[in-house]
């Protein structure tokens, strides 16, 4: 269908053992009644399954939430893993509970965005089709 | 409206000639004064309702208490324990200050607790890292990057005694919050008790242990929910024989609460996992008395100042009921709540964070207000990461303000009678069982928490919360109101030692280089032939395989290969 074609489409994962997912499920149902394409991969995934699912499932957008403290390593392994699979036209963006300077320095890694905690909803939309505008068609 | 002649029952309001007085003057106060007055100055809203969506009345009287017995109020220590679990509460002795602490290696966090004792604290509480929460060992890959991060890295008993190093655990409680893992990490106490040649009845303290919950809330999980729910029975009836001042389960709210869920549901559910619990144990003939008067629980006080003391008054009562009415509890013990209390983390902000002082201030007040027999006061800077020495300090002064300088541990249960507490307290009783009903009639808690019916009702007023916190409907200082745009943050936080993982790892492997390992695998097979017979209880097992140096996740990875593990159906 032409008119699925224009919609946006986002992985929402959770990678490691972190457990908490109140954030991410908001983000989840924000983005769907948005319009947006929107599948949640669940909890405790690896960054090669939430790469494989991006693939497979031809996203533009993979949207990682992670509150353990674990970014510096999750976050570099799905970069590294899109590179490496040829799919680094998917966006990588981020939010949880995340250092300001941390931010910076995966930001200059190639993660797109990261947002916060408490980040309306609405901002959290314009964030993903900024993002995928900026990109442009693929 | 409320008509007390209904009953023969002494109310908490006023006789019937009183009550149609009352009601009249209530009337004509309304036309009067409040209609008038408010022709000149609106009220703020149109409707007020609190936190957790009961609708607020102006103001309250005896006619709102109509509906509530008298002796459903009661007094302290007496069923049904609305006023206290305890005849004198906090004029014997002030609740136990419990903060948690939880950090890189076992050495790292026995210096914080010690620094914690000498300030004063009178219980330990102990935060794990993700890998330990979840049974995986240090080097396992799923523990990469995670590991002595959230909380302290315990792969063997070997980490357990240096954990505990110099603290003497016959003088001092001592919390674990863990779950699926929950069973090896009280092998290991009970092992460095037994070493110290401790009587294991002297020992009091708590494992969370409360499985139900993290498939609902917090999502720590390893097996599918059938075994994890007997391994919780085994600790109980374990616990029920041989340490009798230790609690084997802290039937959780605070992580429902924290995972978006109303006020409501967070005791709604407890009340439901409680009866999952109860039921399976009852289930090998122990009869109720034998173990209930060890159940214990947590809760969250969340910032609605009233809703929460009400929500524990409530919950209070409704225990009571339960154990009596439907499990048949006669001996007072069973029947009396006790809960440890934790401010809510999730109402911390990082803009302004110095307000999170006053935050919690607020909801350590309430806490104790209803009656809380334990307590934790979050740091100022747990929104940025876990809390440094001095914001643990800061919240520990907090509580110690609360219970030395404000006069409110001098009476008990100070807001028993307040036609509006009362009235909110016999509304949230009501409430919850209206919610256990309903989940009796749809075929029971694991069969609903198999369904996702949790999980969907907490997810539901997650999003509706957020939505208000978008909108300016509720109001967060600092984040929708009074917002400052160009705030910059100085400020030090708990620092991540690198050398972690490494000390951690090295640990590890010194004790797998020094154990029997032809012993350790023997006992690994005879734990298979235990855990695969329902009847048998896994911990005496269990203690023996981390006394032969066995990991937590020697003893996971074994009996991941008799249960398999649990996977989420994600809904949102």
């Amino acid at each position: 269908m032409a008119d699925s074609n224009e919609r946006i489409r986002v992985l929402i994962a959770k990678v490691g053992l972190d457990g908490h997912d109140r954030g991410v499920k908001i983000v989840a149902r924000t983005l769907r009644d948005a319009g947006m394409d929107v599948i949640y991969t669940g909890l405790h995934r690896t960054p090669e399954e939430v790469v494989e699912a991006a693939v497979q499932e031809d996203v533009d957008v993979i949207g990682v939430s992670i509150l353990s403290g674990a970014h510096m390593t999750v976050f570099p392994k799905i970069l590294d893993a899109l590179r490496a699979r040829d799919a680094d036209d998917i966006l990588v963006v981020g939010g949880g509970v995340i250092p300001d300077d941390d931010c910076e320095a995966l930001k200059a890694r190639g993660v797109r965005e990261i947002l916060l905690q408490d980040t309306p909803p609405a901002e959290i939309v314009g964030m993903i089709r900024r993002v995928v505008a900026e990109r442009g068609a693929r | 409206m409320t008509d007390t002649t209904a009953t023969n029952q002494p109310s908490a309001g006023v006789d019937a000639t009183a009550a149609a007085r009352l009601a009249r003057d209530v009337a004509a106060w309304e036309r009067d004064e409040v209609a008038k007055f408010v022709a000149k100055a609106p009220e703020r809203q149109a409707e007020f309702a609190t936190l957790g969506g009961f609708a607020l009345k102006r103001s309250y009287t005896a006619l709102d208490v109509a509906d509530t017995p008298l002796e459903d109020i009661g007094l302290p220590g007496r069923f049904p324990y609305t006023r206290g679990p305890y005849p004198t509460m906090y004029r014997g002795r002030t609740w136990t200050m419990r903060q948690i602490a939880g950090f890189g290696t076992a050495e790292d966090t026995n210096a914080r607790f010690k620094y914690l004792i000498a300030n004063g604290q009178t219980g330990l509480s102990t935060d794990f890292d993700m890998p330990t929460l979840m049974g995986f060992d240090s080097d396992h890959p799923m523990s990469e990057g995670e590991v002595g991060r959230e909380g302290v890295a315990i792969d063997t008993l070997a980490d357990m005694e240096r954990l505990f190093d110099g603290i003497d655990l016959t003088r001092i409680s001592v919390s674990m919050t863990i779950n699926p893992s929950a069973w090896i990490l009280l092998a290991m106490y009970i092992a460095v008790a037994k070493r110290r040649g401790y009587d294991l009845n002297a020992l009091s303290g708590t494992i969370q242990a409360d499985i139900l919950k993290e498939y609902q809330a917090q999502k720590e999980w390893i097996f599918p929910i059938a075994p994890s729910v007997r391994i919780v029975r085994d600790c109980i009836t374990f616990c029920a024989r041989n340490m009798k001042r230790y609690n084997p389960i802290n039937i959780s709210g605070y992580h429902v609460s924290e995972a978006g869920s109303s006020p409501l549901d967070e005791i709604a559910f407890t009340m439901c996992n409680l009866i999952a619990y109860v039921e399976e144990v009852r289930k090998t003939g122990m009869h109720v008395d034998e173990f209930a008067p060890r159940l214990a629980f947590f809760y969250v006080c969340q910032s609605d100042f009233f809703e929460e003391i009400a929500k524990f008054r409530a919950v209070r009562r409704v225990y009571a009921k339960i154990m009596r009415d439907r499990f048949g509890a006669t001996n007072p013990e069973s029947m009396r709540l006790r809960f440890h209390c934790q401010t809510a983390a999730a109402s911390l902000t990082k803009p302004q964070y110095e307000i999170n002082i006053v935050r919690t201030g607020l909801q350590a007040l309430a806490a104790v207000l209803g009656g809380a027999q334990s307590l934790h006061t979050n740091g100022r800077d747990e929104a940025f990461a876990i809390p440094t020495e001095e914001a643990m300090r800061i919240a520990l002064r907090t509580q110690q303000i609360i219970a030395d300088e404000s006069g409110v541990a001098s009476v008990v249960d100070p807001l028993g009678g307040s036609y509006f507490v009362e009235s909110l307290t016999t509304q949230y009783e009501k409430a919850v069982f209206a919610i256990i009903d309903e989940v009796d009639r749809n075929g029971g808690t694991v069969k609903l928490t198999e369904k996702g019916w949790f999980q969907r009702r907490i997810a539901d007023f997650a999003y509706e919360t957020a939505i208000k916190k978008a909108n300016g409907e509720k109001p967060v200082i600092g984040v929708n109101k009074y917002v400052m745009p160009d705030e910059t943050f100085d400020l030090e936080l708990h620092p991540y030692d690198t050398s972690t993982a490494t000390r951690q790892v090295d640990a590890l492997n010194r004790v797998r280089h020094e154990r029997d390992n032809a012993k350790v695998a023997a006992l690994l097979d005879r734990l298979v032939a235990v855990a695969g017979d329902p009847s048998q209880n896994i911990l005496p097992l269990t203690i023996e395989l981390v006394e032969a140096g066995a990991s937590m996740g020697d003893i996971v990875e074994k009996l991941k290969t008799l249960w398999g593990t649990y996977r989420e159906r994600p809904i949102f």
